[in-house]
């Protein structure tokens, strides 16, 4: 629908401004994460609630997007999703 | 371990057109806020506003520095930027709004136009915070996941525009009416993310002090804060505050929304409610409604020197409508408290400035913290009630300096 464009053209287009990329860490299924996550809000989000949530925790977070937000992921993608998170995104393990 | 971290305004291409101007601008994050927060933060210039401290731009979640609280209203320019979806409609796109009012406990249905509520009504005015629930979440101990605020998802304006009140009296609310169903022109992404719809109860959607607000701070309502017509709700959270509203429906069941039932929930009774919200309530969780008591220091900064000769304390504190009663002043962690001077009063639901003058100090370390209690004798919290999506953080902010 015409109303709503989408923010970041809106805001951005006709500014000074370029929308700044986001840099996650580098690693084995990074591409399910920028697939699949990004569609909703920045991956900004992801790097924004690190270094503190736990394997389990960022599992939670991926369900909720499937099943509150209705992020349209397979299991398999947010097995992957998941194990990228907790790789590089989660709190270390307690000892 | 380093108390400062300052943040110097942003290098880089994102703002390239502005680096000059914000070169000179440095802002304060507090050490507590994770890792990852502190690293994608940016300072950032939106159309319209002075630099924000950026959190997400994606959708644009934006708060004020604190020093936008050295004064008791915030200049509309430095007002907090907050979306949960990111299909905002462009400014143009709104010249066209209207907004409908109606609902099945209503006895009808009108549509009205921006002018129509400016003149069809009684303008009333009203000064009041307007504070996200998730304000300080990022200083949650332990961390909870969520947009990680520092201490600016608020402000004060002063607000204009009819009372809901009256624009009901206009569709005639039935008697059997028990919320008020809200809707804002921007929506989700994706049509299987839930819309973000709220709702109030009966008795807060019509007292005297809720309106729907066409002017902030005397002008237009930025874009970003809801143009051109907004929900406001003097006393609870800003989840409330609907922006670019464009329905209210008058109902007689409890608005069933992911908004309202699972998100911004807290643990029932752990905070001070004026009347519950019973048609939301449940066993364990109530829908978060009242900002609790709390104050900020808005000068000197954490991590600043400052000068033996004294130097003035100063900041903002509020509550959910009760009005400050005091606010005191520690220079030593808490350990001794003095009042502080308060400001003009701007009304019950906005901020109260105060200011403490200290006198001569020895050279040294001074931990500053300041301490609000209301007219219902609330103060703020010794210690954080911890709570799984880290609202209602109102512990005393420590600003260490040094007297030199
Ligand atoms: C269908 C839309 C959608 C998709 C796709 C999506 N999210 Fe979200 N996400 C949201 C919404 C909506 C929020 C809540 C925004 C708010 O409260 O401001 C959110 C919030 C978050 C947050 C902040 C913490 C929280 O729980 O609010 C994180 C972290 C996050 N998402 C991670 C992810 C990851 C990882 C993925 C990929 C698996 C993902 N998101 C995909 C919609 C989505």
């Amino acid at each position: 629908m015409l109303r709503y464009l989408p923010l970041a053209a809106m805001l951005f287009a006709s500014s000074a401004f370029a929308q700044e990329e986001v840099a996650l860490k580098p690693g084995p299924d990074l591409d399910a994460v920028t697939t699949s996550c990004a569609t909703c809000h920045t991956l900004n989000y992801i790097r924004m609630n690190s270094s503190f949530l736990t394997l389990d925790a960022w599992k939670a977070e991926v369900s909720k997007m499937r099943e509150a937000y209705g992020a349209p992921i397979d299991d398999q993608t947010a097995a992957a999703i998941t194990r990228y998170l907790s790789a590089n995104y989660a709190a270390p393990p307690k000892s | 371990m380093k108390r400062r971290d300052m943040l110097a305004g942003l290098g880089g291409s994102v703002v390239a057109a502005r680096a000059a101007h914000a070169a000179d601008q440095s802002v304060w994050l507090s050490p507590q806020l994770p890792e990852g927060t502190r690293d994608v933060i940016r300072l950032e210039t939106l159309p319209g506003k002075q630099p924000l401290i950026r959190l997400a731009d994606r959708p644009p979640n934006y708060e004020a520095p604190i020093s936008a609280f050295r004064t008791p209203v915030t200049p509309n320019e430095q007002f907090f930027v907050r979306y949960h979806l990111a299909s905002i409609p462009a400014i143009d796109a709104l010249g066209t709004w209207s907004l409908t009012v109606g609902g099945e406990a209503a006895e009808r249905q009108i549509t009205l136009r921006l002018e129509e509520l400016q003149s069809g009504f009684e303008q009333v005015e009203v000064a009041a915070v307007c504070q996200c629930s998730g304000n300080r979440r990022g200083l949650s101990s332990p961390h909870v996941a969520g947009v990680e605020w520092g201490y600016g998802a608020m402000g004060c304006a002063t607000w204009r525009g009819p009372r809901l009140r009256d624009v009901l009296a206009k569709v005639g609310a039935k008697a059997d009416a028990i919320e008020v169903w809200f809707d804002g022109a921007d929506g989700p992404v994706l049509a299987t993310t839930p819309d973000f719809h709220k709702s109030l109860p009966i008795h807060k959607a019509m007292a005297d002090e809720v309106i729907i607000a066409t002017t902030m701070n005397g002008g237009k309502l930025p874009h970003l804060n809801g143009y051109p017509a907004r929900v406001v709700v003097p006393g609870w959270t800003a989840t409330y505050w609907m922006k670019h509203v464009t329905s209210i429906q008058v109902s007689r069941k409890p608005l069933d929304s992911f908004w309202m039932q699972k998100a911004y929930r807290v643990p029932a009774g752990m905070f001070a409610v004026d009347r519950p919200f019973p048609t939301q309530d449940n066993a364990t969780t109530w829908p978060i409604t009242d900002i609790v008591v709390n104050s900020l220091v808005a000068d000197p900064i954490d991590g600043t020197r400052q000068p033996v000769d004294g130097f003035t304390v100063q900041g903002v504190a509020w509550d959910r409508g009760h009005g400050i009663r005091q606010v005191e002043v520690s220079l030593d962690g808490g350990e001794t408290w003095k009042p502080a001077d308060l400001g003009k009063d701007l009304g019950p639901f906005a901020f109260r400035a105060f200011t403490l003058r200290t006198g001569k100090l020895a050279p040294g370390k001074y931990a500053i913290a300041s301490r609000a209690t209301n007219n219902a004798g609330e103060t703020q919290a010794a210690k954080l009630k911890f709570n799984p999506a880290g609202y209602h953080n109102n512990v005393p902010q420590q600003v260490a300096v040094t007297a030199a």
